[in-house]
């Protein structure tokens, strides 16, 4: 063993990881001896030449980017995604260790509910002592409306995140304890994926405890807390803040992952205290929600009245007893950092017992003994705001670090600390144990030794907290191992839960022993159905554009100047839907290619990784275009390019998804806007005065100009062009086809017919169909088409009123 | 003295919206040894879909109410008698205001009348650092507390200027200061802010005030309007009083109150949520009837 090391430790790749002196490493014990647990794993990787470590890292890189996962962090444009920040290296550790940091964390976890139900409740920690006032009453974050409301189910805690640190002497400790709405879990589970690709041998592999368990267990649990007596009527959900928060990414991963509806307020309301969500089907009652978004939001009425991202009436329907969170609202004030002062006494008062896993140290500058510690221990203590709810490496301006302002500031610290103690706590600056990431630097790749800590999830279930094999851990900068060096970002990696034997394979798609079993294809929140509508027409109007701005260019070259007639119609038609195209790629096209992105970013719990990517690329390509494009041949090229791109993203969506209500949505804007486009273009193109060669024009843009010639063998004329492109009923591009299709959708909707009959939808498109069925070309005048147009408004509007509000 | 009260808000929407629900706090309750009421009723035009009734944090009456249905127009119409005692002479119980730190540090408890929770910054009122010199110079070495309270209340009354189209709803505190005008909820925000900043204790009472009309003149129906003053705290042996700087007096017998809160964003008469909704256009019409 010891002749292994020596030959491990001489290799290259580590021969520059000099772990600092006073620091615990998870690669070497203190005797520079490296940990068993890392030694497969090493040996593997030691192997790797410096080409095959860059092509595997590559290969986990490419997973996440094909993943389509990103983050959002600091930016002023909310929708600005940024790359993965993978360290391709994982933490490893042995279940043995992490049993026992499990097994102190259940304890935590329990303690911090007690506290919860305290805080709701009597308050005796108040009213005894060990909690001061001023703490709580003054917490933005103790929600008074929660007073004297007791949880359905019985718990107010059902999903926690503890960010854990280990110390110099090697036990563990805690950093800040996540219950308001804990992320990361959704992470961990994308890094595991990244990790497999990069180190895909079934050894260590093997060894590894997987992920799934641990999230079937708490979608069982959410069900049954959602259920409640109401089996199979309440269902449970995931509630969102939306595409703008940071982590929605995880949000919809998580809802994908477990198949769970992903909602936003506006797809709830309450209805006499109970919760529903708005469905293409009407109300459906809710049971619990796994809530990712903070409390204060939630409820405009009982909460921040500014919030446009909550739901009117939530709290009443959790007072009624109707509504259980994941977690209560109002546990965010179990995130104060000053909590962490009162913690291990309240632990030895409320259980007996002192805490298992200690917390960072704390002091409560309120009262004089602590604040006279924190005075004269500045020097080694992080200094902040008592009602701070991030971890303490989330440092802000308003907080001192070593004896020193972070901040041009104020007085000195022991004045800060007597004019404003209650408002301030102390944290002792703590130390963090190193782990091996991979650095780039100019004499070649190697491994070194960079700071972490690891966030641990624990998931109420019946037989009590379970808690994920695996956990997210947060890589900082080598060189500092300070709990501050963590603030600078840096990178995540995978935590791998080791055992001595080969750990049987479990995933969520078939639980081991389960019965098949077809799930229902679930609900279609109507504002889901609504973004899908939306993107459908959307990405028609942009397909409509871009042959239309195709078929300017092209004559554009061949005539050499924009004052021919045809040139003058077709510019004057772009104009009146808002596209100029005297700029080569109009603004008005970017507009509406962003538009159908936005649409699709709200429903990307519904949608493929694939289609999703697809879609960005056709903006990003666009967006590069305006750039590059001159007007004439060039331009009738790139339009030629999106054409294609917006094609490979239709075909996408149109071949390989799945056939449940919301492609039918999809479907449905794509024809009504598809048909509303296609008389619009012949009222403009068909009409008497139009100049010579529009006929011709509108076959064009219709893409039917192969099918015109097979037809009807001779030149176009208005009889040829109206019947090919209305009334041919196997023409894809025919009103009338648009029109067949739309009826064989909506008959498949939910209420399509009432009492036996049809309903107003498709009362109001039958005798459209029934009118161009039997139509000569000559009755459909430029009136008709105008006519059709409204028709096709109202049709809409009928859809819209039913299904989409 | 016994008071018949009525009050009538109507709303009325641009555009009607499938569902419209409101949390409403409108309703007066018995305060012990201050009022008791003897009726109420409060109704809605058209009647709603659904309705509860609870008691808030504060312990004011919270009704929320929903339609499920399309709405013009929301009319809300309160009547309600309450005998509202004749107010003792006040005598002045309060401690200097140097020792009220450490009454207030003695009350550990997370009750509703617990001065704590009207000691630090609230989403509409907290100390603020022009306010709080303001207050500094009204305090007179060896005030009680009380006697604190009053001069910040005097002073705001004779520096302030009342102005009810100044300031707007959401008009924050420190810029009504600043501009020294406003309305009763900028006078007790205001009020409020001074009193936290120099650590008294201070909350936010909405409430209906007696108006007498000028000398010679009729009363005028529905003239009068919902009010808001100054609940603070004068230590252990007095505890809360009530001043309103908006009139330059202790809330007396003229006085008759609807909700406590830590500000206006505690106790709104109405707040509303309504899906889909464009703007909207609301009246109030209040009035407080002496009946003996």
């Amino acid at each position: 063993m010891e002749q292994a090391n020596r030959q491990i430790d001489r290799h290259p790749l580590l021969a520059r990881y000099r772990p600092a002196p006073g620091v615990s490493d998870e690669l070497f014990d203190r005797s520079g001896a490296m940990r068993p647990v890392w030694q497969p794993f090493v040996e593997t990787f030691l192997q790797l030449s410096p080409e095959e470590i860059a092509q595997r890292f590559e290969r986990g890189d490419q997973y996440l980017r094909d993943a389509g996962v990103y983050y959002r962090r600091y930016s002023n444009d909310p929708l600005t995604e940024r790359e993965w920040p993978l360290s391709h290296i994982p933490v490893i550790l042995h279940e043995t260790e992490w049993d026992r940091i499990c097994d102190g964390l259940a304890q935590r976890a329990d303690l911090l509910e007690s506290v919860m139900a305290d805080l709701y409740g009597p308050a005796r920690l108040v009213s005894d002592g060990h909690l001061p006032p001023e703490l709580i009453a003054g917490n933005q974050h103790w929600l008074r409306p929660m007073v004297g409301v007791p949880p359905r189910g019985g718990h107010y805690l059902h999903f926690l995140a503890f960010e854990i640190g280990r110390s110099p002497d090697g036990s563990w400790f805690v950093l800040g304890d996540r219950a308001q709405a804990p992320s990361g879990s959704g992470f961990a589970l994308e890094n595991r994926m990244a990790t497999g690709r990069i180190f895909p041998e079934s050894f260590p592999r093997d060894y590894i405890h997987k992920l799934a368990a641990f999230f079937g267990d708490f979608r069982t649990a959410l069900e049954d807390l959602a259920a409640q007596g109401h089996e199979g009527t309440r269902r449970a959900a995931i509630l969102t803040p939306g595409p703008a928060n940071d982590s929605y990414y995880e949000h919809t991963y998580i809802a994908r992952y477990l198949g769970l509806p992903l909602l936003e307020g506006e797809d709830l309301l309450v209805e006499n205290g109970q919760a529903m969500v708005r469905t293409i089907e009407g109300p459906k009652p809710l049971g619990a929600l796994w809530r990712r978004m903070d409390a204060g939001f939630a409820d405009p009425l009982e909460f921040r009245p500014e919030s446009h991202i909550g739901t009117p009436g939530l709290m009443e329907a959790v007072r009624l007893g109707n509504l259980a969170m994941a977690n209560a609202l109002g546990a965010g004030v179990l995130e104060t950092r000053a909590l962490m002062a009162f913690l291990p006494k309240i632990s030895r008062v409320l259980t007996g017992q002192p805490l298992a896993m200690s917390n960072i140290a704390t002091w409560w500058c309120g009262s004089a003994s602590e604040r006279e510690h924190v005075r004269k221990n500045a020097a080694s203590m992080m200094i902040g705001p008592a009602m701070a709810v991030d971890l303490p490496f989330d440092l802000d301006a308003t907080t001192a670090l070593g004896g020193e302002f972070r901040a041009p500031a104020q007085d000195s610290i022991a004045q800060w600390l007597e004019g404003e103690g209650a408002q301030l706590v102390g944290q002792e600056a703590v130390t963090l144990s190193t782990t091996p990431a991979w650095r780039d630097t100019p004499e070649g790749g190697a491994v070194q030794p960079c700071p972490m800590t690891v966030r641990v999830f624990a998931g109420r279930t019946a037989d009590g907290w379970h808690f994920m094999k695996g956990g997210y851990a947060r890589i900082g900068p080598e060189g500092d191992t300070t709990a501050l060096s963590m603030q600078r970002g840096g990178a995540v990696a995978d935590v791998w839960i080791v055992s001595d034997r080969p750990v049987p394979p479990i995933t969520l798609a078939s639980p081991p022993g389960a019965e098949f079993r077809r799930e229902k294809t679930g609900i279609l929140p109507a504002r889901a159905a609504d973004n899908l509508f939306w993107l459908g027409r959307y990405i028609e109007r942009c397909e409509d554009a871009i042959r239309l701005i195709r078929a300017y260019h092209l004559r554009l070259a061949a005539t050499g100047s924009a004052n021919d007639p045809r040139l003058e119609r077709m510019a004057e038609f772009l104009k009146s839907s808002g596209v100029d195209v005297t700029d080569p790629i109009p603004e008005a096209l970017i507009a509406r290619l962003d538009a159908a992105q936005f649409c699709a970013s709200k429903v990307r719990d519904r949608f493929s990784t694939d289609g999703w990517l697809a879609l960005k690329d056709l903006a990003k390509t666009a967006r590069q275009m305006t750039q590059t494009a001159r007007a004439g041949d060039d331009t009738a090229r790139a339009m030629g390019v999106l054409l294609r791109k917006i094609t490979g993203f239709t075909g996408l969506v149109h071949e390989n998804m799945y056939r449940f209500a919301g492609w039918r949505f999809l479907s449905i804007g794509r024809a009504l806007e598809r048909a509303d486009a296609m008389a619009a273009l012949l009222i403009q193109f068909t009409d008497e005065d139009a100049p010579e060669g529009s006929l011709d024009l509108a076959v064009e843009v219709g893409d039917s100009v192969i099918t015109h010639q097979r037809r009807y063998r001779v030149r176009t004329n208005r009889d040829t062009v109206v019947d090919l492109l209305v009334l041919d009923a196997d023409n894809p591009r025919a009103i009338i086809f648009m029109i067949n299709g739309l009826r064989a959708i909506l008959d498949e909707l939910p209420k399509a017919q009432v009492d036996g009959r049809p309903g107003p939808i498709l009362r109001a498109l039958m005798p459209l169909r029934t009118d161009l069925s039997v139509a000569e070309p000559s009755e459909i005048t430029i009136k008709y088409l105008s006519e059709l147009r409204g028709r096709l408004y109202q049709v809409s509007n009928l859809i819209a009123d039913q299904y989409l509000r | 003295m016994r008071y018949e009260v009525k009050l009538k808000l109507t709303y009325a929407y641009d555009a009607p919206s499938d569902h419209a629900r409101n949390l409403l706090r409108l309703v007066p309750c018995d305060i012990s040894g201050v009022q008791l009421v003897r009726s109420r009723l409060l109704q809605f035009d058209p009647p709603p879909s659904e309705r509860h009734d609870s008691r808030d944090f504060f312990g004011n009456v919270l009704t929320s109410v929903a339609w499920h249905r399309p709405l013009a127009e929301i009319g809300v119409m309160l009547t309600a008698q309450i005998d509202r005692d004749a107010a003792s002479a006040s005598f002045d119980l309060s401690g200097p205001l140097t020792g009220l730190a450490d009454e207030i540090a003695q009350q550990r408890d997370l009750g509703p009348a617990n001065p704590h929770h009207f000691l630090g910054a609230s989403r509409r009122a907290g100390p603020d650092p022009a306010m709080t010199d303001f207050a500094r110079a009204q305090v007179q070495p060896g005030m009680t507390t009380y006697q604190v309270i009053t001069a910040i209340g005097r002073a705001l009354f004779g520096e302030m200027r009342f102005d009810a189209a100044a300031t707007d709803v959401d008009t924050p505190a420190a810029e009504a200061f600043s501009n020294r005008h406003g309305v009763c909820q900028d006078f007790t925000h205001i009020m409020i802010s001074c009193l936290r900043g120099i650590g008294v204790p201070a909350g936010y009472v909405s409430g209906f005030l007696r108006t007498y009309p000028p000398p010679g003149q009729p009363r005028l129906e529905g003239a009068d309007a919902m009010h808001a003053w100054v609940r603070a705290w004068a230590g252990v042996d007095m505890g809360w009083v009530e001043f309103d700087p908006t009139n330059n007096q202790p809330a007396g017998e003229d006085y008759i109150t609807v909700g406590y809160g830590r500000d206006y964003d505690d106790v709104p008469p109405l707040r509303g949520a309504m899906r889909g909704a464009g703007g909207q256009q609301s009246a109030q019409a209040v009035d407080v009837l002496a009946l003996e």
